[in-house]
């Protein structure tokens, strides 16, 4: 099982450290946490994707709020939400191959964004499952490199003002 | 005007109200102490960075501000770090100032050169690294809002030389941005009315009082609840006085070694209130076995401390004397009387167990000397401990009637914390009587404050309990370890002379007819005292719930006759 948060922090050094050291003491199991810029100067946003078994997701949600710079915690796992992740792949293709690389990557919306003599780049974005099945088709062919960004989350809608799940500060209180 | 950053965190430290550092100087922190001079503040030179930051612990508890401790950078500030962790596992607001090397040199190893926020991130409420002069007075706002504010605990700033030199223009920030930080006050009326349900139904419950209690502040409320609901009250070792030992209502202390008459009304409660407690393991004992018949409503300001080990069928969390007031309006009055007729058996089968029972055999115990105490001190005294089995027996035997009287390190467990935080006591309460109840071996830890307390002419009465074996490791031995005593018996100065080395006057007591005698001769003498108590070698604490047992399964004190 596993769940996604969203944290809002402050975009302040060290804050991933803080973070990081978290998930660490308390031994939550991280299998992929992604930080980026947000629309606001001084805040950044992490996606957050726990193995919560073992693990109760609201105990990673109740010690993130202990960290001061953490300001929002969002559990949107089972909401209505948007989940990608965005993975780069390096397939061996020999020149009478390019072919059958980029059709495989039509079919799943992914493009050919490098062309090298022996190998080509794959961008493809979707969600976990669908990179999966682009990679497991690709592998014999010989995956020589591949980077993937973790998975990136946003509820849909209007967002101002509500929270699908109680937020653990407070008792579920919204701003 | 221009101050240099040093002038700038005196001017920011004054109002906060710091008027006591504990401290020890070093290159990267000379400008703090040189700035010093020109404020109205008190340095107290500690012989050890621990024993400041223990110091400012103790005079943090007692006083119920923040405390204050200053070191250099490198060694000065590593050797703060049992005193860190000590705060932040008991909750105590103290905010740490550390030296750090320039900002230029960060990362190249200068001389003392450590990464101080690195190493204390996981046990601080939080840190700060202050690289420019104009960073400082921002930071020292936040830093003791952070610390006192919410669920406290310690912060800690480091600040780079550069930092403390530098001049810049001194704005006093008037307000102060902390956008994820907004601790919790009330609870919401949902939960109340749940609670106030389970209140209803319920036939068997207790109250389990923490250090929240005294933190928040609630010990009227508390007594109010108490009183209103006739709910009997078991308390942690750091929820000691949160209402008083003599209260027809007090079940004492819970736990490892809590009265076994408390640990039962816990195992066979319908509905356990946690107050402003966390469930530490030396309360619960085995957790699939704890309060198996109780509905659990548990009253907490730190979310991550509901459902961490034990769920709660009803979490509230908020400020303890908020949430307590909102909620005792809403409450009826109840009286349990089969249940507290229940509790009473179980008190007078504890008694007939208890070593104050025993027939006069001549020897000494250490409960006889804290019984001893608690009647010479009026139970009024500033109690400080050390750890391991005279800390229970304190614990035990010296009943307290008042919040904020026992000073003691309960979440870490810090062998050493006494004597240093006995010296920050004396300096909170200078009125008052503080006595150090201390173990031969903690004493032995950070015995070089003594030097401190003369100094300071701090009148801190000291009495070890001298056992000349670390003596709880040793009845784990005994218990165990088929009494194999691996490197727990200890020899120590004589610490008679030890004392008188440092012109402190002492006394020793090794036969009950003694005691009375030593501690009239602590109380005569002005200033500082010590006193050795040679009591037995291998007595034990009872009742002692087993690691990994169920609460109930205590191992009970062999009846004598
Ligand atoms: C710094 C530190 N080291 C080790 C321990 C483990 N420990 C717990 S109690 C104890 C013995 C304490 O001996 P003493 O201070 O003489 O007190 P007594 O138990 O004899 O009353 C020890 C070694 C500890 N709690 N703290």
């Amino acid at each position: 099982m596993h769940n996604t948060l969203i944290a809002l922090v402050e975009d302040k050094p060290g804050v991933l450290n803080r973070v990081a050291s978290l998930f660490r003491r308390r031994n939550f199991n991280i299998e992929s946490l992604n930080v980026g810029r947000t629309d606001k100067a001084n805040i950044s946003r992490m996606t957050i994707v726990v193995n919560s078994e073992g693990v109760d997701a609201r105990k990673v949600e109740a010690n993130l709020y202990k960290l001061v710079n953490v300001i929002d915690v969002q559990d949107v796992t089972n909401q209505p939400a948007v989940i990608r992740d965005l993975a780069l792949i390096k397939v061996k293709a020999k020149p009478d191959q390019r072919a059958e690389v980029s059709s495989l990557a039509a079919i799943f919306r992914g493009n050919i964004i490098d062309v090298a003599p022996d190998s080509v780049i794959v961008e493809l974005t979707g969600t976990e499952d669908k990179i999966e099945s682009l990679v497991e088709l690709l592998r014999p062919l010989g995956i020589l490199e591949m980077v993937r960004t973790g998975n990136v989350a946003m509820m849909r809608g209007d967002m101002s003002g509500k929270r699908y799940t109680p937020g653990t500060n407070g008792n579920g209180h919204v701003e | 005007m221009k101050k240099t950053g040093a002038d700038i965190l005196m001017e920011c430290l004054i109002r906060e109200g710091v008027d006591t550092i504990f401290g020890y100087p070093g290159g990267a922190i000379m400008p703090v102490h040189d700035a010093m001079l020109r404020y109205p503040v008190h340095h107290i030179l500690t012989r050890h960075e621990q024993g400041a930051a223990h110091a400012a612990d103790g005079y943090a508890r007692a006083s119920g501000k923040v405390g204050v401790a200053v070191a250099t950078s490198g060694p000065g500030a590593t050797n703060l770090v049992t005193g860190i962790v000590t705060a932040n596992m008991d909750s105590v607001p103290i905010v740490f100032i550390t030296g750090q090397v320039a900002a230029d040199l960060i990362g190249g190893d200068a001389f003392q050169e450590t990464d101080v926020t690195g190493i204390t991130l996981p046990v601080t409420k939080h840190n700060y690294l202050v690289t420019r002069a104009d960073e400082i007075a921002q930071v020292v706002r936040e830093a003791f809002h952070i610390a006192r504010s919410g669920r406290p605990g310690p912060v800690l700033i480091d600040i780079c030389k550069n930092a403390q030199i530098e001049e810049t223009e001194f704005i006093y920030p008037e307000t102060i941005s902390l956008p994820g930080y907004h601790p919790p006050e009330h609870a919401p009326m949902e939960g109340l009315e749940k609670a106030v349900e389970l209140i209803k139904k319920a036939e068997r419950p207790v109250i389990l009082a923490g250090n929240g209690v005294l933190m928040s502040g609630a010990m009227d409320e508390l007594q109010i609840f108490a009183a209103k609901t006739n709910t009997p009250v078991a308390m942690t070792l750091l929820g000691l006085g949160a209402i008083p030992a003599s209260s027809p209502l007090s079940l004492g202390m819970m736990g490892m070694h809590g009265e076994a008459y408390c640990n039962s009304a816990i195992q066979e409660s319908d509905l356990i209130l946690a107050f402003g407690m966390r469930f530490d393991d030396r309360v619960t004992g085995m957790l699939s076995t704890y309060a198996p018949k109780a509905k659990k409503i548990h009253i907490e300001i730190d979310p991550s401390e509901v459902h961490k080990n034990v769920f709660a069928d009803v979490p509230l969390i908020g400020d303890l004397k908020t949430v307590l007031t909102d909620l005792i309006p809403m409450l009826d009055e109840y009286d349990h009387e089969k249940w507290m007729q229940q509790i009473d058996v179980w008190k007078t089968e504890t008694k007939e167990r208890s070593v104050m029972a025993w027939p006069d055999d001549d020897k000494l115990y250490t409960p006889h000397v804290i019984r001893a105490l608690w009647k010479a001190t009026s139970g009024d005294a500033l109690v400080v401990t050390g750890v391991g089995q005279h800390q229970m027996w304190a614990a035990q035997y010296y009943e307290f009637e008042k919040p904020y009287r026992l000073l003691t390190s309960g979440g870490a467990g810090t062998m050493g914390y006494g004597l240093p935080a006995a010296l920050g006591a004396w300096f909170a309460h200078k009125d008052r009587e503080v006595w150090l109840i201390d173990g031969d071996g903690s004493f032995q830890m950070t015995a070089a404050e003594l030097s401190t307390l003369v100094q300071e002419g701090a009148n801190v009465k000291i009495a070890i309990m001298n056992n000349s074996f670390l003596g709880m490791v040793r009845q784990w031995q005994e218990f165990f370890y088929d009494k194999r005593y691996a490197a727990t018996p200890i020899t120590g100065p004589d610490f008679i002379k030890l004392a008188d080395a440092h012109g402190i006057p002492g006394q020793r007591a090794t036969t009950p007819d003694e005691v009375f005698d030593a501690i009239e001769f602590a109380h005569k003498t002005p200033g500082p005292v010590l006193l050795e108590f040679v009591v037995e070698k291998e007595e034990s604490v009872y009742p002692m719930v087993p690691a990994g047992a169920a609460l109930h399964e205590m191992l009970r004190r062999p009846i004598r006759k």
